[in-house]
């Protein structure tokens, strides 16, 4: 990367007595870059925006954000933006003297204040509600607010706690992109948390997946998407199918994987890929394939043991030779009904294999 | 509904509304006879009314030992209620914003006083007083109600405390307030009501205690309600109605301008 990374994490460790919150995380994030920790509830993403902010005191480890450490500066002199789940506007005072708080104890001018609080306002385009109290606005609303809060001191790195978790779901995709747009034009170092996979797909310019404390991967959305390291990852994003098997054979350039009670299944060999090995073959359920193909190469038969309907596509669970399957599939003409016999295709590039330790085979 | 139900209803309906009346009555008959009787111009304490007149308030604002009682239980109240209002803030604060060991002894024993009996109390701290050759002063009865109330203030500021949200003083941290800042310009504003409600309880509490404030009072001193009493011993004086009536207007009164002081600070915070 080309940039000075804006926020560093090495070897950052908390523990509450023998619970280890967070495991030995390094993780370097570049100036002006959005970064989503993600993961499900008590995986430790919340603890080490709690350790940025100063709110939790890590165990072990260094953070530097701007080139200074901070792991012991006390939380009031960090110079970092903090945006809450519930938004924390402080209930007694107005929308202005809310957003001025962080310029106060900064030896800005009064006249200045005026100015950076209707700057950050027409940012979050909010323009004119100065007077209003907190409780006079929407939830959208409020959380705009926060957000101006937060960027009009200028902070070396923004921190967003489930910011969108609190409002309802039409208003949560909204703001989804207003908040990726302001922070475009702001251009400010963000870390987002979110146990929300869409938010983070939709949101990050790259994804650091977290489990039990430490960095299961870290890339771009389409990369811990299309090519999960681990079975965490693969399991934790999207829908797929994860299925234990033995590798049959390994014959130019593909890996025929004998599917535990199931089918055979072909994927593309790795340069680890040993016949007789333990395999786990993943497969997205929208990569699975479902239609009368009439039993061309590479294609299996099942047999539908439940259909939803979607709208736009359908989704199916297909008992395909002793193997449960799910299948979420585009509706060519029609959706296909429990008990029918169908044609399941796997391109072999759609099926990643997993080896006994759970990483994905290289 | 058929007419009959609807009857039978009613019939209920009334019981209830009967039954109300008559524990009001009950409650406040006794409060109603003091006032009333206060205004009756008769030689004596009681029933009949024999004419309306002030006289009985006039002289009581001639009676020395009455306004001079008057002034040491406002005192007392008054000096009471701030200093257990300081004390109960901090010590909400300790025990609802930080962990320490001992915390739920100390959070068992700040209450305790509430639960005691109010003559072990006055016994005790007069025994204390007594083994630390320390004289009677008006100082000790300060002392003694302050150790009355606390428990009250830490209580009412706890509650409120704990509705407060702790992200209110991370944020004012993380925006560069200190501790001394984020106390002072968020979580003190934000409890005003609970402390508005507990120096006004706490005045209360100091301003109508006879129990406790028999052992304490310095020898020669009265307060208001121990002033009464004295009063009652000799005679049932119709000044002695008058002078309830004040201290119901008093307590009653302060209660009721506090209550609604508060409500408007918290609707102005919420």
């Amino acid at each position: 990367m080309t940039a000075a990374a804006a926020v560093e994490l090495h070897d950052v460790t908390l523990a509450y007595g023998s619970f280890v919150a967070v495991k030995n995380v390094a993780l370097s994030i570049a100036k002006g870059e959005f970064v989503t920790l993600l993961g499900p509830s008590g995986c430790g993403k919340t603890t080490i925006l709690r350790s940025i902010a100063g709110l939790v005191q890590p165990t072990g480890g260094e953070i530097v954000v701007a080139g200074r450490r901070i792991d012991n500066v006390p939380i009031h002199k960090r110079n970092i933006g903090l945006v809450f789940q519930n938004y924390a506007l402080f209930p007694h005072k107005s929308v202005f003297d809310n957003i001025a708080f962080g310029l106060k104890y900064r030896s800005v001018e009064k006249s200045m204040i005026a100015k950076k609080v209707t700057r950050a306002l027409e940012m979050v385009r909010l323009p004119g509600v100065e007077k209003k109290l907190p409780s006079e606005m929407s939830g959208g609303q409020q959380q705009r607010i926060a957000l101006a809060r937060a960027i009009v001191i200028e902070p070396d790195v923004l921190l967003l706690d489930e910011p969108l978790s609190a409002l309802d779901a039409n208003l949560r995709e909204e703001m989804r992109t207003e908040l990726k747009i302001i922070q475009r034009e702001v251009g400010i170092t963000t870390i987002f948390v979110t146990h929300d996979q869409e938010e983070a797909l939709a949101m990050s310019d790259r994804i650091v997946v977290m489990n039990k404390g430490e960095i299961e991967q870290s890339g771009t959305p389409e990369d811990v998407y299309r090519r999960p390291e681990s079975r965490f990852v693969a399991s934790f994003l999207g829908q797929s199918n994860l299925l234990p098997g033995r590798i049959a054979s390994v014959q130019g350039g593909k890996a025929a994987i004998r599917i535990d009670n199931g089918p055979e299944l072909l994927a593309l060999a790795p340069a680890a890929a040993r016949e007789g090995a333990r395999v786990t073959a993943v497969v997205r359920a929208q990569k699975v394939a479902v239609g009368s193909t009439g039993g061309s190469a590479g294609t299996m038969t099942g047999k539908i043991v439940s259909a939803s309907y979607l709208g736009g596509t359908a989704a199916y669970f297909i008992d395909a030779g002793g193997v449960r399957l799910q299948a979420i599939a585009t509706i060519e003409d029609r959706v296909w009904r429990e008990g029918e016999t169908v044609d399941i295709a796997i391109n072999p590039t759609d099926c990643l294999l997993l080896d006994e330790g759970g990483k994905r085979m290289r | 509904m058929s007419g009959a139900a609807a009857e039978n209803r009613g019939l209920g309906w009334r019981a209830v509304q009967v039954v109300t009346v008559l524990v009001y009555i009950f409650m406040f008959a006794p409060i109603m006879v003091v006032v009333v009787l206060s205004f009756n111009d008769s030689q004596f304490g009681g029933f009949p009314m024999t004419g309306f007149s002030f006289r009985w308030y006039y002289k009581l604002l001639e009676n020395e030992s009455v306004l001079r009682a008057f002034q040491t239980s406002i005192w007392v109240a008054i000096v009471t209620s701030v200093i257990c209002s300081v004390l109960g803030v901090l010590g909400a604060l300790a025990l609802v914003r930080y962990e320490f060991p001992g915390k739920e002894w100390v959070n068992t024993i700040l209450i305790a006083p509430a639960l005691v009996p109010e003559t072990v109390l006055g016994v005790g701290l007069l025994l204390l007083m007594r083994w630390a050759h320390q004289p009677r002063t008006l100082w000790v009865l300060v002392l003694g109600h302050i150790m009355l109330a606390l428990p009250y203030v830490v209580l009412v500021v706890q509650a409120r405390l704990i509705g407060i949200k702790r992200v209110y003083e991370e944020a004012a941290m993380s925006l560069g307030a200190n501790r001394f800042h984020t106390f002072r310009e968020i979580t003190l504003p934000l409890l005003m009501p609970a402390i508005v409600a507990s120096l006004l309880l706490v005045f209360t509490i100091s301003f109508d205690n006879i129990t406790a404030s028999m052992f304490w009072r310095p020898s020669g001193v009265e307060t208001m309600p121990t002033q009464i009493l004295s009063m009652l011993k000799v005679s049932i004086s119709p000044e002695i109605n008058a002078l309830g009536t004040l201290m119901i207007i008093v307590t009653v009164g302060l209660p009721l301008i506090g209550g609604g002081l508060a409500r408007y600070l918290a609707r102005s915070v919420r």
